[in-house]
């Protein structure tokens, strides 16, 4: 359980975790309350109303719950991917699945989390899991 | 629900309605488009703007929009609803005003909204732009999905693997609605639209087309709210306000808990218990249609089929004229108006039908209608239920 500084000079839960991203951490909260995971990151519990959230570090996996291809054009970069994941601790968040052509991201498919940091912004990307299905 | 709620159901009636500047309103304002259609409601109720002394509405852009709306009619509202929950605010106005009518805080409700989104030279495109800086969502703009569509493509998608529902089942309801619009001289879009047609057109964001997309369009729409003694002695046939429900969930589609049930089950069920109906007894159905998904999850959501089987429900004509439940009896958002929130134009479309005036689309005898907002994405749900005074 890591604990980043949560103390009035670091700010909020926004900026702990965009600085934990840009130094290539995804984390995710988990209430000291109800027990129940959190995300995204919020000052109080959406759960029980506890205010006491931690960060905790996600396995990193999880499943593709819904699909969309955004049609840009080519050249404007492209079609591109919008997934909804729901990591296996039981949380949801809007990502992209990379290494996949887009018409073969689908409902279902287990992948797995990485952090792509790019001009000191961080970015939680997913990379799909080997076919043969999720590890133990 | 309480009791008394129930107690106040057929309480309250719609005495006007009008819409203004649909389609394209070149040169003109969106407050001027709003003004226009206030006044005309007003009109229509057979008051004048002079008798106004409720105020609920509300702007894409504006935050503080009903002090510019009050000052601009010239009234000085005892009442004052400016809730703003995207497209679905001018459904979830209506049980605040009838609550207020009938503790006498007020004797006249206006709600009112105008947009010139199509054609002002501060539109759509750049009202988007800027959201991004008033209203973040920095969990999910980083990814960059079109919103607000690509939220209601992921349903769309989940749907579809849920429930095995198809595109063709999409494009039912933009068909459709091009069907009803097609008796509507007031309509956007009335040109012949086939299956074919929307499986064709351009991708916007799987599994959306264009054509499964709302318009885009000007337009203003109101209507006035009065104590149902009162109604009775205007000149227009009194549509009452049976029930009124609100339910909101969320703001981002992340964070929507199924994105296959919506919150209107909630506001479906408030509105249904306040007005002891269930949806058997409705006669005509006005559901905010800003992508074709909306109206499958709605039909669903709202009781008129069980959940996961709004595509077969909308199959070969299901809610086309002449089908087994007459929806979006304008064209909806899909094909008749879109200017940016389209609640307004729910509510106007159910009270012309319970009134008998809509010509060659006029749903013979009906004597309850469902108007159904939808704000954000997919985010807040409200449920009107209206009737004639056969079913008070």
């Amino acid at each position: 359980m890591n604990q980043p500084k949560t103390d009035k000079s670091s700010g909020g839960v926004q900026a702990a975790y965009h600085a934990l991203l840009a130094s290539g951490r995804f984390m995710i909260q988990r209430c000291a309350d109800c027990r129940r995971p959190v995300f995204y990151p919020r000052e109080v519990c959406p759960h029980c109303g506890g205010i006491r959230l931690e960060w905790t570090q996600p396995c990193g996996e999880g499943t593709v719950y819904a699909v969309t291809t955004v049609r840009r054009k080519a050249d404007a970069g492209g079609a591109y991917n919008v997934s909804l994941i729901d990591l296996d601790e039981g949380v949801r968040l809007m990502s992209r699945v990379e290494g996949l052509a887009v018409d073969d991201v689908r409902t279902g498919q287990r992948v797995r989390a990485r952090v792509v940091v790019s001009n000191g912004v961080g970015l939680v990307v997913f990379d799909p899991l080997d076919s043969k299905g999720p590890t133990t | 629900m309480s009791a008394s709620l129930r107690e106040l159901r057929g309480s309250v009636a719609v005495a006007g309605v009008a819409i203004f500047g649909c389609g394209e309103a070149h040169g003109y304002t969106e407050m001027e488009v709003l003004a226009r259609a206030a006044h005309g409601a007003v009109a229509d109720a057979g008051l004048k703007l002079t008798d106004i002394d409720g105020l609920c509405t509300a702007s894409v852009g504006a935050t503080m929009w009903p002090m510019p709306v009050a000052e601009y009619l010239g009234i000085r509202p005892t009442f004052i609803n400016g809730t703003m929950l995207g497209g679905s605010s001018f459904v979830a106005h209506l049980l605040s005003a009838l609550l207020a009518l009938q503790a006498h805080q007020c004797n006249a409700v206006l709600v009112c909204y105008g947009s010139t989104q199509r054609t002002a030279q501060f539109g759509r495109k750049e009202v988007e732009a800027g959201r991004k800086f008033v209203d973040p969502q920095p969990y999910e703009h980083p990814y960059a999905p079109m919103l607000p569509l690509s939220a209601y493509a992921l349903a769309a998608s989940r749907h579809m693997h849920q429930y095995g529902t198809t595109r063709r089942h999409l494009a039912e309801v933009a068909v459709a609605a091009r069907a009803w619009a097609a008796k509507n001289p007031e309509a956007f879009m009335r040109d012949a639209l086939t299956i074919e047609d929307v499986l064709d057109s351009r991708m916007i964001s799987d599994p959306l087309t264009v054509r499964d997309a709302c318009l885009v369009t000007d337009g203003g729409g109101a209507y006035v709210l009065v104590r149902a003694e009162r109604a009775r002695e205007l000149p227009k046939k009194a549509v009452y306000v049976l029930g009124n429900g609100t339910a909101l969930w969320h703001r981002q589609i992340s964070s929507m808990p199924d994105l296959t049930v919506t919150a209107a089950t909630q506001s479906g069920r408030a509105a249904y218990q306040m007005a002891g109906m269930t949806a058997k007894d409705i006669d005509v159905v006005q559901l905010y249609d800003a992508f074709t998904i909306n109206t499958l999850l709605f039909l669903e959501d709202l009781g008129f089929c069980r959940k996961g089987e709004a595509g077969a429900f909308v199959e070969n004509g299901g809610i086309a004229p002449g089908g087994r439940l007459p929806v979006n009896t304008n064209g909806g958002g899909l094909s008749c108006t879109h200017p940016g929130m389209y609640g307004v134009f729910t509510m106007i479309e159910a009270v012309r039908q319970l009134r008998g005036e809509c010509g060659e689309r006029q749903v013979a005898g009906a004597r309850t209608a469902i108007a159904h907002g939808n704000g954000g994405t997919l985010s807040s749900q409200s449920t009107a239920i209206l009737g004639t005074d056969d079913v008070l």
